[in-house]
């Protein structure tokens, strides 16, 4: 695989490449690199000492608290639900498994925002199941069960979109290999399957990490904003914005940041691990 | 490379064990957290009748709003389709320093949460930003323009295209390109008529994708966008606003058509990598 990437053609100037790789490297530095790098460049222009002011203000702190309750709801059920989807997927064949496939990957190519208006309609006080909540005194919008929900619908294929092609790819002959070997279903998914899928499966579960506590469409429309209460950390970014308070706001999105940064230095060991076994 | 080409074993169907437990899970899951909530979106476009929707969604500024989303997500995808190529061919053929470093790079926008990516982007490219003295200078507004739309939709959209082309480049076997070059054919014929063909679906899909990301894009555009009805409101944030004001089914029909595209652009994007899929396995 790499070694075609060094076999230059016979004949091919130097000059092409070298010019598409310039602009390659240039484009992304000034897309895609400079706003990542800009968000510390700014949190920080103040010095540390602001911005520790900043992170330990109770509105913030309270935020980050907020988004991290709810990452630590979400996460462990997307994981479950990647893994099941993946195992059923890649493992089986059945009919109907494309279209379980185009199902799965729905919330990547819907809006967040239509998200949380489908379960606004779905559970606010005009909406399908809002009589019957408000007769039994449940609090679905507007509090933590509807920015967990509206969170899962958002983060849904993160972490089944890492697992799965790496189980296609991998096939089943190890799994059953364990089956012939009296392996129960258990045993053959903590023995054989995990230890294969354990780097992408870590990478899916920050990744879906990051999309969590960062979600921001969908849980503008259901958590109400209520300073304190229901103000997640990306929408307590957006208040400080408002607020003219731009380095707060960029103090407050460089602790999103970070767990950014920390899917991708996975995602980066992920992959050297996979070349250096031969894969 | 190695073990896409194996072909998965045609022998008895249920193998392993976990069949139920593992589709039951997931049809459990996406039915409560995905299809039930989608369908009650789609009750309330029912229960509000087409003469209404179509009120709604004909009026000029959620036309207006359409307008400029479907605008700026074209040139969104327009720059992503040959950026997000030039990204992936640079990561597949060519070995140079920090070339990790770049592949990386390519995750960000999906990894950083879109209002940051918005909030960041605002202040780079605002009059005194880093880029925004420059192109001010220069007479480019870029915040507070439509401009600004397709930067936030760009950003966020890129690794769509990147990552879908990425595979099939790799399989892409370098000595057809060799043949070419012995046959006499310029670098640009080559790309056209051996590269081209082999990626064309893929890299399609992989367009339709992030068009279809970059129509429901919404935390990274409010930042950017100042959001003036008429001018750089967008058909996301029109849904948003109609429900701030109470106004239901106003946000519902905006919504559903914004679902409408979603759900069309996602079986395009599905038929088109089945082909790309198909094509591959015609190659073997």
């Amino acid at each position: 695989m790499s070694g075609a990437a060094l076999t230059y053609l016979p004949g091919q100037s130097r000059r092409g490449p070298q010019v598409l790789i310039a602009l390659a490297v240039g484009l992304t530095l000034v897309f895609i690199a400079a706003p990542l790098v800009f968000i510390f460049v700014r949190a920080f222009a103040g010095g540390w000492q602001v911005y520790a002011a900043n992170i330990l203000h109770p509105m913030t702190l309270h935020a980050i608290w907020l988004s991290t309750v709810t990452a630590l709801i979400v996460v462990p059920l997307n994981v479950a639900f990647g893994i099941a989807a993946a195992w059923a997927v890649a493992k089986h064949r059945f009919p109907g498994r494309g279209l379980l496939v185009t199902i799965i990957e729905i919330p990547f190519s819907i809006s967040p925002i239509i998200a949380g208006i489908c379960y606004l309609l779905l559970y606010g006080r005009q909406g399908i199941l809002g009589p019957w909540l408000q007769a039994n005194d449940l609090q679905v919008m507007f509090a933590l069960p509807g920015i967990v929900l509206v969170t899962m619908f958002v983060t849904a294929p993160f972490v089944a979109r890492e697992v799965l092609p790496l189980m296609q790819a991998q096939g089943s002959a190890q799994e059953e290999a364990a089956v012939t070997l009296g392996a129960s279903g258990w045993q053959i998914f903590t023995r054989v399957t995990l230890p294969n899928i354990k780097w992408a499966l870590l990478y899916g579960a920050v990744l879906c990490t990051a999309r969590a506590v960062g979600e921001f469409g969908g849980v503008s429309v259901v958590s109400g904003n209520i300073r304190g209460q229901t103000n997640t950390l990306p929408l307590h970014v957006e208040l400080l914005f408002n607020d003219l308070n731009a380095v707060g706001a960029f103090a407050a999105a460089s602790t999103l940041t970070v767990i950014a940064v920390i899917a991708l230095l996975i995602k980066a060991l992920l992959e050297y691990r996979t070349d250096g076994s031969g894969a | 490379m190695t073990t896409a080409a194996i072909a998965p074993p045609i022998r008895a169907k249920r193998v392993l064990p976990g069949f139920t437990l593992s589709l039951g899970t997931t049809l459990l899951y996406l039915t409560l957290i995905v299809l039930i909530p989608v369908l009650a979106l789609i009750l309330k476009g029912a229960e509000m009748g087409p003469a209404r929707f179509w009120q709604i969604i004909s009026s000029p500024r959620a036309v207006a709003a359409f307008q400029i989303t479907l605008t700026a997500a074209a040139i969104a995808t327009v720059i992503n389709a040959v950026y997000g190529l030039l990204m992936a061919w640079v990561l597949v053929r060519y070995e140079f320093p920090g070339k990790r470093l770049l592949d990386a790079m390519m995750d960000v926008p999906f990894a950083l949460p879109t209002a940051v990516a918005g909030l960041s982007l605002t202040a780079l490219f605002s009059a005194n930003g880093w880029f925004g003295q420059v192109l001010e200078a220069a007479g480019i507004q870029v915040v507070y323009t439509i401009w600004g739309i397709v930067l936030a939709m760009a950003f966020t959209s890129v690794p769509f295209v990147v990552r879908t082309v990425q595979p099939v480049l790799e399989d892409l076997d370098p000595a057809l390109e060799q043949a070419a070059v012995t046959l006499g054919a310029g670098p640009f014929a080559i790309f056209r008529r051996v590269v081209l063909p082999a990626i064309l679906p893929a890299w399609m899909a992989g367009c339709t994708t992030a068009f279809a990301r970059s129509l429901g894009e919404f935390g990274a555009i409010v930042f950017i966008a100042g959001n003036l009805p008429f001018r750089t409101e967008i058909a996301a944030l029109l849904a948003y606003i109609r429900l701030e004001e109470y106004d239901y089914n106003g946000a519902a029909a905006i919504a559903l058509v914004l679902l409408g595209f979603a759900l069309v652009l996602l079986l395009a994007s599905n038929l088109l990598q089945f082909w790309a899929a198909r094509y591959r396995e015609g190659q073997k």
